[in-house]
This record gives C-alpha cells, sequence and structure tokens, in this order.
C-alpha cells in the first residue's frame, strides 16, 4: 500500500480514537471536572497545542492529482499534502530573507518575489513550509514513542507490581539493567544498530523511555493491591486478570496521561540532539537547527532558519510543559490541598 | 477576672471556584483561665481550622480575613510575625492529630523538646536536656533517659503523643490547644492520653481548647462545650447543660446518634444526609437542609444567638420563635 | 551492614552481567562482525577481506558456545575482555580504546566537575528561595521561569550563547581547548555557562517540588507551632529531610562526570570522552560505543551502591539490613 493511504488511515483511526476519548471524558464527571479546571487554567496552551496538533494533521492528509500544471511537474504524481498544497511552486535556488524580493547572496531575483515569509534555506525551500512540516514529525514522534513505550510499561510494571514473586524479581532486574545505561548512550547505541528510519528511531527512543514510567506503574499497582477494595474483589472470587481490568488499571489512567504529557516534550528534545548528533528524523526541527551551525558562522549571517525552526520548538515545547504542569497538579492526589 | 482567650468574629478564607469560601464564618470564642473548652463537630466543618487560625498558623491558600484574638490584652492577629513567633509555644501551644508525622523523623525526639525549650528560654543545652528529661517523667514517658535519644519511629503512636505534650508543656504555656489528640490512637492508649491531659491540667491550672468529635473525651475532659457546624459555632454551653438540655437540632442529632448516651437496644438515631461540602454553604441556617424543625426563616437567613440558660445560647430560628411568643427577654 | 553490602555488590554485578548481555544482543547479533566489517570497509569487498578485517579486530571466532569452544567464542571473549578492561582497538582507526579513555577522562572532568558544582550552587539556594517565597508572586514567577527555561532546547542554548557571546561580544573564545590552566578558564567560560544555563530550569523546579513537599509536612507545623522562625525551618527541619532525595539526585550524578558531556565537548571543541563518543558516533566505531555504554553502567552501578549506603547516614529510618 502507498505511504499516504497508511498515513491518512492512521489519521482517521487516531481521529476516531480522540473522539471516543472526548465522549469518554465527558460521561465521567471525574475527568470531565478535571479537564475544565485545567482548561480554564491553560486555555492558550492548550489553543497553542491544537494549532500545532491542526497543522500537523493538515500535513498528514493526501492524496495524489489534483494539482494544477504548475512548474513541478514531478509534485503532480505523487501524494500532496494540504500543506504541500499550499506551498506549491514556492522552490527558490538559495538564501533569500523573509519577505525579500532578491537572493541573499548575490542578489539575483526570485521567481516570487516577496512571498516567502520566513525567507528561504541554502537550497531554496521555504522556510515557513518546512517550520510547519516539522509539527507533524515532532508529534509523530513524541505520539508513536509514547504509544510504544507506555503499553510497554503498563505490560511489565502492572503485572510485575501485581503478582509480585519471582516475575517481579525478572521485571525488575530489567528495568535495572536498562536504567543503569546512560540513557543518551544507549539511545545513539539502539539507532546505529537498528538504522536511522523513524520507525527505528521512535523505537530507541521507547526503549530508553519505558523504564521510568514502568517503576512508577509498578510502585503504584503495589500500592493498589493493597486497597480494601482490591482485597475485598479478591475475597468475592473475582478473578485476577478482571481485578486488573477492573481496578487497577483504570486507577492508574491519571498517571498514563501525566506521563504522556511530561514525556513527550522529553522525546521531541531528545530527537533535536539526535539531529545534532546527525542520527536524527528527517524534516524535524532539529535538522534545521543543525544546519543554523554553518549559517551562523556565514557573513552576513542567515538566521531566520534557525529562528523559525527554534521558535516552532520552544513553542510546543512550552505549551505541553505548562499543560503538563497543570495536569499533574490537578491529577495527582499528592499535591491536592487538604481542605481541613 | 477577664477570660484567657476572647475571640471574636474569626474569619478564614480558601480560595474556591467561585470567589472565597469562608471555612471558618465570623466565630467567637471565649476561653477561661483554667478550663477546659471542647470544640465539637463533625470532621470537615471547620474545627482544626479555627484552632490553627488561633495560632496564625493557617496552611497557605487560606487567610484569616477578620476577627479579632485577644491574648493577654493583645490582639495576636495584630502582632508582629516576630511576637506571634514568642506567643506560639510560650503563651499558646498545641498538639495535633497525627504523632506519626508531626515529629521530625530525622532529629532525636530529645533534640526537638531541646529546641523547643531552648526557643524560649535562653538556657544552656544541657540545662534544657535536664528539664526534658523532667518533662518525659511528668508526661509518664516510661525510661525517659534513654528514650531522649530516640528517633520518632523507634517509638509508639502513645509514646510520641507524650513526647508531644512535653513539647508543649516545655514553656508551661497559658493555653494549650490539643487537635483531636486521640484519634489516631489505640482506644487504650486514648484513654490514658485523655487522663495525662486531665492530670497535667489540673496540676499546671493551664487552660485547654480541646478539639474532638468524640463526645465521650468531651464528656470526661471539658467544663464547657462548643458546638461547630458548617463553618460556624452553632451552640454553647456548659458540659452538664449541653449533655442535658441541648438546644439546637444539631447538637442534639449529635448527641441521640452518640453510642455510649443511647438508650440500650433502640436503634442508633442519625442525622439524615451529609455536611454540605464549603462550596453550599448558604448565607441562611446552614443545617436547613439536614433539619427536622426546619421552617420558613431558616432557608431566608442567619438565625442569631438565642439564649436558652446562663451562659447557653444556640443559634437557631426555632428557638428565637419559642422565646419571643414565650414572651422571655 | 556486611551482609546488606555483599547482598548490594552481587546484585550491582548481577546487573552489569545484564548490561554485558545487552550489548552482546546488540552489537554482535543483530549488528553481526560481518556487518560491522562492511561498514568499516565498504559494501563490495570480498569476504577474504572481511575475514582477514575480523581476525584483526578480534571478530574471527564463532559467536557463541558450542562443543569444543566452550572458551573460544565470541560471547565468552566479550564478557573476558569487558571484564578485565582488556578494550581492545577501535573499529574504525585501530588506536587502543583504553587509552583514548584515559587521555579523555582529565578533559571530560575538567568540564564537568565545575559544571556541576556550578549547577548545585546555584540551582538550591535558588530553589530555596523560591520555595521560602512559596504562594507568592515571586514563587510563581520562578516557577515560570523554570518552565520557560527548560522549554529552550540545548541546541539553541549552544549556539545562542556561542553567536551572541563568542562572536558579537568577543568576551571568550567561540571553542578550544588547552592544558594551560590559565587557557582553560577562558575556553571553558562559554560551555559552562551553556551548561548551567540549560540545566537551572529543570533543576530549580526538582528541587523547589521536594522543598515544597516537605514544608508542607505535619512536623514543619509542629515546629512552627512551637515558635519556630521561617529561615530556622527551612535550614534545620526541611533541608535535613531534604537530604534524602537531593541526595539520590546528586550522587548518581556524579559517575556521568566522568563520561563528559556528548554536546558541550563536540562543540565546543574540549577533547573528552563525550567529544569521542560523537566520534564514534560520526566514524561508526562500534567498539568504542559499547565501550562507553559499559563504563557508563560500571559507574552508574558504583554510584547505586554509594547512594544506598548514604542513605543509611542521613535517614535514620533506613536501615542497612
Amino acid at each position: 500500500m502507498e505511504a499516504h493511504i497508511v498515513s491518512n488511515a492512521v489519521v482517521g483511526v487516531l481521529l476516531v480514537g480522540l473522539a471516543a476519548l472526548v465522549v469518554g471524558v465527558r460521561r465521567s464527571r471525574l475527568w470531565s471536572d478535571a479537564f475544565r479546571e485545567i482548561w480554564v487554567r491553560r486555555r492558550g496552551a492548550i489553543c497553542v497545542i491544537a494549532l500545532y496538533l491542526t497543522v500537523a494533521l493538515l500535513d498528514s492528509i493526501a492524496w495524489v492529482g489534483g494539482m494544477a500544471d504548475g512548474k513541478d511537474a514531478v509534485a503532480r504524481h505523487q501524494a500532496q499534502s494540504l500543506i504541500d498544497r499550499l506551498f506549491v511552486d514556492s522552490q527558490e535556488r538559495s538564501y533569500s530573507a523573509p519577505l525579500a524580493a532578491h537572493e541573499f547572496y548575490g542578489g539575483a531575483p526570485l521567481e516570487r518575489p516577496g512571498s516567502h515569509l520566513l525567507g528561504t534555506d541554502l537550497i531554496g525551500r521555504d522556510v515557513f513550509y518546512l517550520s510547519l512540516k516539522g509539527a507533524r514529525v515532532a508529534l509523530l514522534i513524541g505520539g508513536l514513542t509514547s504509544l510504544l513505550a507506555i503499553p510497554l510499561a503498563l505490560l511489565f510494571g502492572v503485572p510485575a507490581g501485581y503478582f509480585g514473586g519471582r516475575l517481579d524479581d525478572v521485571v525488575f532486574f530489567v528495568m535495572s539493567t536498562l536504567a543503569s545505561m546512560p540513557g543518551l548512550l544507549l539511545l545513539i547505541a539502539l539507532i546505529m544498530v537498528l538504522g536511522k528510519s523513524t520507525l527505528a528511531i521512535c523505537f530507541a527512543l521507547a526503549v530508553t523511555g519505558w523504564v521510568g514510567f514502568c517503576r512508577v506503574a509498578r510502585g503504584e499497582t503495589l500500592k493498589l493491591r493493597e486497597l480494601e477494595y482490591v482485597s475485598a474483589a479478591r475475597a468475592l472470587g473475582v478473578s485476577e486478570s478482571r481485578i486488573l481490568l477492573r481496578h487497577i488499571l483504570p486507577n492508574l489512567m491519571h498517571l498514563v496521561i501525566i506521563t504522556f504529557v511530561l514525556m513527550f516534550s522529553g522525546l521531541v528534545l531528545s530527537e533535536a540532539i539526535l539531529s545534532w548528533l546527525g542520527i536524527g528524523v528527517d524534516g524535524s526541527w532539529g535538522q534545521m537547527i543543525d544546519q543554523a551551525r554553518n549559517e551562523l558562522s556565514r557573513d552576513p549571517v542567515v538566521w531566520w532558519n534557525v529562528a523559525a525552526a527554534g521558535a516552532a520548538l520552544f513553542g510546543l515545547i512550552l505549551s505541553v510543559n505548562f499543560v503538563g504542569d497543570a495536569l499533574r497538579d490537578t491529577l495527582d492526589p499528592r499535591t491536592i490541598r487538604e481542605a481541613e | 477576672m477577664s477570660a484567657l482567650l476572647e475571640v471574636e468574629g474569626l474569619t478564614t478564607t480558601f480560595p474556591g471556584r467561585d470567589g472565597p469560601l469562608p471555612i471558618v464564618d465570623g466565630n467567637d470564642l471565649r476561653v477561661e483561665r483554667g478550663e477546659v473548652l471542647a470544640l465539637v463537630g463533625e470532621s470537615g466543618c471547620g474545627k482544626s481550622m479555627t484552632a490553627l487560625s488561633l495560632m496564625r498558623l493557617v496552611p497557605k491558600p487560606g487567610k484569616i480575613v477578620a476577627g479579632r484574638v485577644m491574648l493577654g490584652g493583645r490582639n495576636l492577629l495584630e502582632l508582629p510575625v516576630k511576637e506571634m513567633r514568642a506567643v506560639r509555644g510560650r503563651r499558646v501551644a498545641m498538639i495535633f492529630q497525627e504523632p506519626m508525622t508531626s515529629l521530625n523523623p530525622v532529629i532525636r525526639v530529645g533534640d526537638q523538646v531541646v529546641e523547643a525549650i531552648r526557643l524560649h528560654e535562653s538556657v544552656s543545652r544541657s540545662q534544657a536536656r535536664a528539664r526534658c528529661l523532667e518533662l518525659f517523667g511528668e508526661v509518664g514517658i516510661p525510661d525517659p533517659e534513654a528514650r531522649l535519644d530516640a528517633y520518632p519511629h523507634q517509638l509508639s503512636g502513645g509514646l510520641k503523643q507524650r513526647v508531644m505534650i512535653a513539647m508543649a508543656l516545655s514553656a508551661r504555656p497559658d493555653l494549650l490547644i490539643a487537635d483531636e489528640p486521640t484519634t489516631a490512637l489505640d482506644v487504650t492508649i486514648q484513654a490514658q492520653i485523655v487522663r495525662l491531659l486531665q492530670d497535667l491540667q489540673r496540676r499546671t491550672g493551664m487552660s485547654i481548647l480541646l478539639i474532638t468529635h468524640d463526645l465521650g473525651i468531651v464528656n470526661e475532659l471539658s467544663d464547657r462545650v462548643a458546638v461547630m457546624y458548617a463553618g460556624r459555632i452553632i451552640e454553647v454551653g456548659t458540659r452538664p447543660e449541653i449533655f442535658r438540655a441541648a438546644a439546637h437540632p444539631y447538637t442534639q442529632g449529635l448527641l441521640r446518634s452518640n453510642p455510649v448516651l443511647a438508650t440500650r437496644g433502640e436503634r442508633l438515631p442519625e442525622i439524615a444526609g451529609v455536611v454540605p461540602s464549603p462550596e453550599s454553604w448558604s448565607e441562611a441556617c446552614r443545617f436547613a437542609t439536614r433539619c427536622s424543625r426546619r421552617f420558613e426563616p431558616c432557608l431566608g437567613e442567619v438565625p442569631t444567638a438565642t439564649f436558652v440558660g446562663d451562659g447557653h445560647w444556640a443559634a437557631c430560628h426555632a428557638l428565637a420563635g419559642e422565646s419571643s411568643e414565650g414572651g422571655e427577654p | 551492614m556486611l551482609a546488606y553490602l555483599v547482598r548490594r555488590l552481587t546484585y550491582g554485578v548481577g546487573v552489569v552481567f545484564g548490561v554485558l548481555l545487552f550489548l552482546f544482543v546488540l552489537f554482535f547479533t543483530v549488528t553481526s562482525p560481518d556487518d560491522v566489517a562492511r561498514k568499516a570497509l565498504g559494501e563490495r569487498v570480498p569476504p577474504a577481506v572481511i575475514e582477514q578485517w575480523k581476525a584483526n579486530h578480534g571478530y574471527d571466532q564463532p559467536l557463541f558456545p558450542g562443543p569444543g569452544a566452550w572458551t573460544e567464542n565470541m560471547l565468552f571473549e566479550h564478557y573476558r575482555r569487558m571484564l578485565t578492561f582488556d578494550f581492545g582497538r577501535s573499529d574504525a582507526d585501530d588506536t587502543p580504546i583504553a587509552q583514548r579513555i584515559r587521555s579523555g577522562m582529565m578533559p571530560s572532568l575538567t568540564l564537568t566537575l565545575p559544571l556541576f558544582g556550578l549547577s548545585l550552587l546555584t540551582a538550591i539556594p535558588l530553589a530555596l528561595l523560591v520555595a521560602f517565597f512559596r504562594e507568592t508572586y515571586i514563587d510563581r514567577l520562578g516557577v515560570v521561569i523554570s518552565v520557560l527555561a527548560m522549554s529552550v532546547s540545548i541546541l539553541l542554548y549552544i549556539i545562542g550563547a556561542q553567536y551572541v557571546v563568542g562572536r558579537l561580544l568577543h568576551w571568550f573564545p567561540i571553542s578550544g581547548f588547552d592544558s594551560d590552566p590559565q587557557l582553560i578558564v577562558r575556553f571553558l567560560a562559554l560551555p559552562l555557562l551553556v551548561g548551567v544555563l540549560a540545566g537551572i530550569g529543570g533543576d530549580v523546579r526538582f528541587y523547589r517540588t521536594v522543598f515544597l513537599e516537605e514544608s508542607n509536612t505535619d512536623y514543619v507545623r509542629t515546629a512552627r507551632a512551637k515558635g519556630c522562625g521561617e529561615g530556622r525551618i527551612m535550614a534545620r527541619h526541611v533541608f535535613r529531610n531534604s537530604l534524602i532525595p537531593l541526595l539520590t539526585r546528586i550522587i548518581l550524578a556524579i559517575p556521568f562526570l566522568f563520561m563528559g558531556s556528548l554536546l558541550l565537548e563536540s562543540f565546543f571543541g574540549i577533547p573528552g570522552l563525550g567529544a569521542i563518543t560523537v566520534d564514534a558516533i560520526q566514524g561508526n566505531d562500534f567498539s568504542v560505543l559499547r565501550t562507553m555504554v559499559y563504563i557508563g553502567s560500571l559507574l552508574f552501578v558504583f554510584g547505586q551502591i554509594v547512594t544506598d549506603l548514604s542513605y543509611g547516614l542521613v535517614d535514620p529510618r533506613v536501615r542497612l539490613e
């Protein structure tokens, strides 16, 4: 199957999942109250995240054909996303400053003068276009990795905490082993061995990232196991798997959400570091910043590329961090203030 | 002789969804010298916050917004922070519900008491230690010499509470605020602590403000009783008056539902419903929603105090109606 | 105590064996020595050349133990070499790895030790200050600034500092290293600045949470009730209890000081272990990379044992049994 069809399908599935989540949250008094509070506290940050999400979604829906007969003949026969279609024929030959009419070095006239909001890069690509496309890459890295790491952590952490014994020993040993290797080095080693595809990088990030949450999930399960209603369920003869699914897992959901959000920003920042080391994901903001090493030493300086990528990265991470903070304050019982 | 502590219109608020919530709502309270005043109510009614407000120890984001707390001719609420610190522990001391967590886990208990002594008296470390030993003996800690160097986790709950009491007594305060001092302890230990408090009060002549929801302890220890409901004190009277002739429907319900005081063999009556949460506290009588004697005015305005005996009053519209019909002053 | 130490050490050895197994799977089975040879020599070399390369680099034995080869196999060799610190030669340029590590250790430490000290000395007082003013605007401002600082990628700090301080203001050299102590200070200024800036947001926020958690405890309320001043409470009651979570973070960071900083070293031209690792990444030098991972986890396991022992010193509730 063509890549863009898979991508469209994934977007569809994600949207359906999101809708189901919203319905679920609205049904539950506890969750809808919590989210209303976060909405009130972090309206701005949530709107910014929604903006990034929208851009990423628009860049994920792609199809072939339907392009006007432009200069770029190849593009007509490839799948083009909505974002791609907005920037058709925006290619120049080299650097140009934001909204400039001429090339930055040499001063040759541009194909489309004044149309490049954030200028163009070394090979003449529109920087605004590249920055928008980075949103999809960032969300893909954060989302895909979390989707791998969190279930993995639950799969190992919850049974280990619940059943204890030999199983717990094994899981705990595996966690100690993975945690003892320096995170960044392990990440690099995995990527070098597994290759530099997006999936491999996300997998490597997941392998290094799941241990932290696994430890939390295990600890919380240990606590929940001792609670009276779990003992009561066990005394009533409810099966172990049912207790795990009905009583333990739902009580870990708030930790899952907090972890997801807090992990997300860490992952996107890690990818930027990997890009810097030359093993990042293609098209990420990290790669744009990586290029800036040479651009800032040019004379006169090419600043718009790094500024655009840096601002885009900062905006996403900052809003996610703010929302993550609010989520932790609201959902984590340890910080809930006592009324009396 | 004037009262030791006189509280007027004390109001403490916590931020809520729609503005500040008065967890302690304009309360008056008087503690005489040498008496034990019990402040009674269900959990969540603001008893502990009242106590902490007196000490100006309301946890953030709570705030004392109005009132006066007069002790020895000075308003504690207006004292500079430094002078207030000299009051804490020295004039007014406090013990808490949770002896398990109220002592610093990484400091030896003797050192914690020594710290309390040396905060208020300029004595040498060894003098303070000797005094601490004395105090340990007074509060009935067996083998006090060895306990001085123990860490809190090495002591039982009852012993920890005794250490807390020793610490509270270290500067010979005029008033001891005991916030649920026995709730977290085993029943047998509870009785011991109650007896100890009683004994110490008689020996030193200090006043005690006893905060509790346990009517058994109130009956044993207190001289007078103040009953609190949803942020407000709704009835005050001497212990015999309250237990014999409670006037407020809430106090009556509270007494009826107590197993110790109930008639054997009968089903224990209960007060219908639950304490409303601060968000839904009304500007009328807050007990109205659960009250069997509710009538028109109860939902409209705040009931004022009606005297029903010597130093015995209750805030209830039904009482106000009776007394005006009867033509009493 | 002794029994505890023995048990703890045994577990640590177990973890190191686990790490070595993981590294073997990664670097010998997922990527076989043949793959490594091809990466070093190119895709289209005759098998004989590959065999020759493998023999030169000590990869010429069967991977797993079999009859008659219980010790003559890569798995055994891998464990033997690593455990005896016989790291062999680099896959890429044939230099002895042990020698490179020895030469890289000092430059790394000259960067990381001051960085570590400076970070602690700035972050902990700032966090105490912010925690002292909890629930005021100073606190809220402190948290917002921390989150802002955390949200900037370290890459931007590096680029920004190098551009502004090094190129516009000409205060310090942009990169380089020297063994002359007087010059070192000038070369280290910029990476130290970047390192402290990049870490301070997260550090202040972490320490603030720890201090706040301790200042909301019942025993702090007791201390206030007996008339303790806020300063004394912070210094005597809160700080002493905070030592337990603080120690975990601090002691566990110490082993990594030896490993250097990948980004700072490679970018500012400091020839430490971090820079060596980055070279290894760029040169597909698997042998150096796996040695670095191994040394890192050795140091981590050691640090963890020290941390556990230190709990017994600061927390009277902990008994090492």
